[in-house]
Order: structure tokens, then sequence, then C-alpha cells
């Protein structure tokens, strides 16, 4: 069944799909949404699930983490401040190795004020253990909802899928919902071994002293590592299942290409347009979408742009003093390799500020001129 | 002390709490009181190193250890969670340490409470953070020493009444407890764990390491706490209907003061100011009491 809708209904339907037990939540633009559909859908029954509309974002994770520990399948969703306000605990969730599945809907941190679109937020919490998957188009956005559950609850580690504040959040497109028959036998129900229960009781999330803690710490690791094969798997059962699938990093038009354009998030679509362009002009550039961000997917990356002359990489997003968030990534990821294209770096985007193709032209252009990167970012369309 | 509770131990011996701890006196007698079908939802406080180091337990119930300010949503959580697997007998009970109730998480504590999530919020009060060393919380009282409030800078602000923030919740049951006080005690928790919605069990448990007094007078000083009307031990139902469980003896608060260390700096003046706001508040408290009959 095709139904038009906004990204964040994409959001709710797929969390509806997945059966989800608990959602608690707290109100943000551009998220509110997202609950708004969530508590309807509790309320008239589509939905088995405990809605609990809590004070604070702090206390959904709290919450989510309590419910998670109790053994039932959990969900949240915020943005922005909210996700800020959550970090102490968005660590909580990964020690206690919670599969708690969450939608962030990007957005830009105060201050200056601001509701836009920026993905500033989730790549501030990149070192928090959540496996991190940034969605291009709303199907994508439901799609991801069902493999997100599936990922986190194989791995027992957190997932956070991450979508454009308005451009997806608050955008209509026809979205294909699962047959929900299908979606039980993708998504079987979650039933922890261990969990909070007093015929078998255990300690949760302990004081682990120095002769401990490393051991924990290496065992996330080690899970956050083993967790891309099992993105990519979950996908190809996802492929089987609806016929639709999405990869860890999608190569478009990259064959023969000198110049190699790396998105995350809505702007791939942009980008896409630009890259077909310039295509029917002759000139040999590709995209890569990163769409899994957490793990990195370093080696997919590296293949796909292997044989560029050069790596063009789009941030909606800067960490001051270092740059654009995935440049930086990338080139952290690539520099023990003995050959990879060089990196140049482009912040766009920021506190909702449209992507335009002309934008995209000027980076591709600028990016063929240039024989080597720039020491900083550029920053693309600031006002004079 | 009824029959039966005695044999109920559901604490482990060799914890590592300080000698005399009132904390660990109170979780065990609320133990017996609650019975094995319970978890235990622990923020950061005292009971965080009390409760064991990995792979060591003190409780026999099942546990979970949250961040400092989420005892009350964490227990939302797991009760939420519980209710979904069918198991909707299971008592969640917070144990929770003053700062983590009157400061840093009385927000998610007042949304557990406005929501009326079916838990039962324990605040093992000693009157200070002790866990990080002694320093004042807003459960500090008045003219108290602590290692943020100097003996020539004493804390000059009352203690928060945490009591009256909670029946402003109008939540259907409140009552404080005290360590000196088992058989009260465990009456009430009985009380909570039948009663469905919040509750809230405000134990008064000495810490001599903090209170800078001997470990053998722990229980004498929470009973002279209740006896010079400092602490009383009363319930509120419904956040209206106060009732007065045990009558002081209404012994001076010197008797009480004079036992601790933190009140050593103490002038005649400022023991005689705290016995006439302890005798004001209890008036206050029993009018409500003599209201509510």
């Amino acid at each position: 069944m095709k139904k038009i809708m906004v990204g964040n209904h994409a959001v709710s339907w797929g969390v509806m799909l997945a059966r989800a037990e608990v959602v608690s939540a707290y109100p943000i633009t551009p998220q509110t949404t997202i609950v708004e559909e969530l508590s309807v859908l509790c309320a008239d029954g589509r939905l088995k699930a405990r809605f609990i509309p809590v004070e604070s974002e702090h206390s959904a994770m709290a919450c989510c983490i309590g419910s998670s520990a109790a053994g039932v399948r959990t969900f949240t969703a915020t943005s922005s401040q909210g996700l800020a306000l959550m970090h102490e605990m968005l660590h909580w969730a990964t020690g206690a190795r919670l599969p708690i599945v969450m939608a962030n809907v990007n957005r830009a941190l105060g201050s200056p004020f601001n509701i836009w679109g920026e993905q500033s937020d989730s790549l501030a919490q990149r070192d928090t253990g959540w496996l991190q998957i940034y969605c291009e188009s709303n199907q994508e956005v439901l799609d991801t909802v069902l493999q997100s559950f599936k990922i986190a609850e194989r791995v027992l580690l957190p997932v956070m899928l991450v979508l454009d504040a308005f451009i997806l959040s608050h955008t209509a497109e026809p979205v294909d919902i699962p047959d929900h028959q299908l979606a039980d036998e993708f998504l079987p129900p979650y039933r922890p071994d261990l969990r909070l229960n007093s015929k078998d009781p255990h300690i949760f999330a302990c004081l682990a002293p120095p002769e401990y803690l490393m051991e924990f710490r290496y065992k996330i690791q080690q899970s956050m590592l083993q967790s891309k094969e099992v993105c990519r798997r979950v996908d190809e059962e996802f492929g089987k299942a609806f016929g639709r699938k999405y990869g860890l990093v999608e190569p478009y038009r990259c064959e023969g290409a000198d110049l190699i354009l790396v998105t995350a998030g809505s702007v791939t679509s942009t980008a896409r347009v630009a890259v077909d362009a310039l295509r029917e002009k002759g000139r040999k550039v590709g995209l890569a979408k990163l769409r899994l961000f957490r793990p990195f997917p370093k080696e997919e990356l590296l293949e796909i742009t292997r044989g560029a002359d050069k790596i063009a990489v789009l941030d909606r997003n800067f960490s001051a003093g270092i740059g654009g968030i995935f440049a930086h990534e990338i080139r952290a990821a690539f520099c023990n390799e003995k050959s990879h294209p060089p990196v140049y770096s482009y912040i766009t985007g920021l506190g909702g500020r449209d992507t335009t193709l002309q934008n995209l032209n000027e980076v591709i252009y600028q990016t063929y001129e240039r024989p080597r990167p720039e020491e900083q970012s550029v920053w693309v369309g600031l006002r004079s | 002390m009824r029959e039966g509770y005695e044999s109920t131990e559901l604490m482990y011996s060799g914890h590592l709490a300080c000698a005399g701890c009132g904390a660990t006196i109170a979780m065990r007698y609320a133990l017996k009181a609650l019975g094995d079908d319970t978890v235990i939802v622990l923020p950061a406080c005292c009971w965080s190193i009390i409760g064991g180091p990995f792979p060591y337990a003190a409780v026999k119930v099942p546990l979970i250890h949250t961040a400092f300010e989420t005892g009350a949503s964490t227990a939302s959580g797991v009760k939420a969670g519980l209710d979904m697997r069918g198991d909707t007998e299971t008592t969640v009970a917070a144990w929770v340490g003053d700062g983590g109730t009157f400061d840093i998480g009385i927000q998610a504590l007042s949304g557990a409470a406005e929501r009326n999530d079916d838990i039962i919020y324990f605040c093992y009060d000693n009157e200070a953070y002790m866990n990080t060393g002694i320093q004042r919380s807003s459960a500090t009282p008045w003219g108290t020493w602590t290692t943020t409030t100097p003996s020539n800078h004493p804390k000059g602000q009352p203690k928060k009444n945490m009591m009256e923030i909670m029946a402003a919740h109008r939540i259907p049951y409140a009552a404080t407890c005290s360590v000196a006080f088992p058989e009260d005690m465990i009456n009430k928790i009985k009380k909570a764990k039948s009663t469905r919605g919040t509750k809230f069990i405000h134990i008064f448990s000495p810490c001599p390491t903090g209170w800078k007094a001997p470990s053998s007078l722990a229980v004498k000083i929470a009973r002279l706490a209740v006896h010079t009307k400092i602490f009383p031990l009363y319930e509120v139902e419904g956040g209206l209907r106060y009732h007065v469980n045990v009558n002081p003896k209404s012994l001076p608060v010197d008797e009480y003061l004079r036992l601790q260390g933190r009140f050593n700096h103490l002038s005649d003046e400022d023991i005689q100011k705290i016995q006439e706001t302890v005798d004001r508040e209890w008036e206050r408290l029993l009018k409500k009491a003599l209201d509510t009959i």
C-alpha cells in the first residue's frame, strides 16, 4: 500500500510496523509530529504500546533504558537540544547494552536559536556508542526504522536513525507501506534472555571498578565493529523481503569518475541531479551517499572512491576548529591507506539554509580547479 | 516486629556500607516489606557503592543502576516494560538518596508523580551528599556543618519540605519512616505496595560518617529525631489526609543535636532558634492531622 506521508509520519508508521512496546518521548520542533502520530496510533490501538509522555528528553531516554531493560522493544524520537539533553543517557544506554531505537530529526543547536536543519546535533553524539544511519527519503526513513530494530537487537547496541528537519520531516512523499505480516516475519518479537525479572534476578549497569571497566568497553568496541556486517546483512534481508535495499554507502554513477562527491541525508537527492547534469556534459563526476556513519564504513567508501582523483565532502555540520565532520572522519579513516584520493571539505546548508544545485556546482568546480585541498573546510554560500 | 518479617532476608552480608549506615538498615527493612517480587531502580547515590561492585551484589532482587537524576524516570520505564511483558504484579521501587530526590532528580520525580506512574519512590535521607564526601543538599537542615558549609558559615537555609511537595502532587500515598521504627516502616511500605499509583516513602537514614557521630549511635539518633519532633513519623493519603503515626516524647532538640559533630559549632541561640522552628513546624503538622479527623 502506498501512502503520501511526511518523513515524521514515516517514522511513526515504521514504529507501528515494528510493534514497539514502549514509546517515551518529549516534544521538540521538528520532531513533534512523530510523537503526535505515535500517540494517536497508541490511542486507537493500531500500536499496542505504552506511551509515556515524560517531562524532558533526559527522562525520555531514562524511561527507555528502564523499559528496554525490562525486556521490551523501545522507541523514542528527538532533535537538537533534546538530543543534547539526553547526552548523558545515550552513554548509559550503550553501556547497559540496550537495543533502543531513536529517530533524530537533524536540527541546529542554539545559540543563536534556530529550529532548522543541520547535522551537528547527531554528529556531536558520535562518541556515545550509538549506531547512526542517515536517511535520504521518507521511504528510506520508514524502512530504516524496521532495519534499526533488527540491527540493534542483534548486536545489543542502540541505533539512531537520522532525517533532515523539514526537508524530510515535514515534506510529503509517496511511501510504500510494507505489509504488516511481512514486517512481522522480517522483525520477530524482541524476547531477550536477560531482563529485569524477579524470577531470575540480575544486576544491570552495576558499579564496575577499574579491574573490569576496560573489558566492558572492549566488548562494546567489538560489537560495534561486528555491527557493520550485521547492518549489511539486515539490509540484504530487507531487500529480499521488500524489494528495496540501500547499502552502507551507495555509489551513484561512480564508474570511471575522477571526482566523487560524498553526501549524507537529503542533500544526496540534489547531488544526484547535479551529477546527472554534469555526466550529460561529459564530466566524470560520481556520488557516494554515506548512509551508515557509526560504525564508519571505511572499506566500503574506500572501495567506491579508490579510483577517483579527488573526493569532495559536503558537510551540513561543523566542529569549530576542525571544520566539516564527515570530511574529518573520512580523512582519519583513510590516513593509513597507501593511496587514497585527497579529501576536499565543504561546509554548506547550516541552520536550514538551502543547499542549491548552484552551490553543488560551485563545490564541483572548485574541486576540479584546486590542485590540492585547502587546509581548512571551504564554506559555501557565505553572505559577504 | 510482626511474625514472619524477620525471616525474610533479601540482603547479603559483606556489603560496602560504612559501619552504622542508616541507608543499609533502611534497605534491609524495606526488602523485608517488599518481598522478592521486586525490581530496584538505583540512581547514583551511596547505594551505588553499597550495592556491590561487579561481579558482586548486596541484594537478592533484580536491580538496575542508572544516572543520578533518573530514579523516577527509569522506574517509570521499568514499570511500563514489565506491564507490557504481562508482569503487572512486580513492585518497581526507586531507591534514591536525598541529593537525587530533593535536588537533581526532583524534575523526573515530579513528572512520574504527575503521571501517577505505579512505582514506590524511596528517598533515604542522610541530609547531604554523603557519597561524594558530605556536601550540603537541599535536605541539609539549617545550621548544619558540611564540607561545603563550613562551621564558621554553616547552612543558612532550612531543609526543603519534600513531603509537602509530594503531597501537592496529590499522589495516593506518602509517608515518613525512620530506621529506629522498623515496624512502622514495614507497615507503611506494605501499604504502599498494595496501593496503585505513585507512592513516596521518605526514610530518615543517619550517616555516622557524615554526621560525625559514633556508628553505635545511628539508631539512637534516628529515634531522637522522632522524639524531638525534628523528623515526625506521619503519612499523607491522596495529598490531603494527614495521620501522625508515632506520638513523640517532645524531648528538647538539644538532646538530638549534641550527639552529632555536625552541630558542634551551634550556639545556645542557634539551638533555641532550631527548637522554635521545630515546634512551629510540629504545630502546622498537627493542625493538618487534626483537620483530617
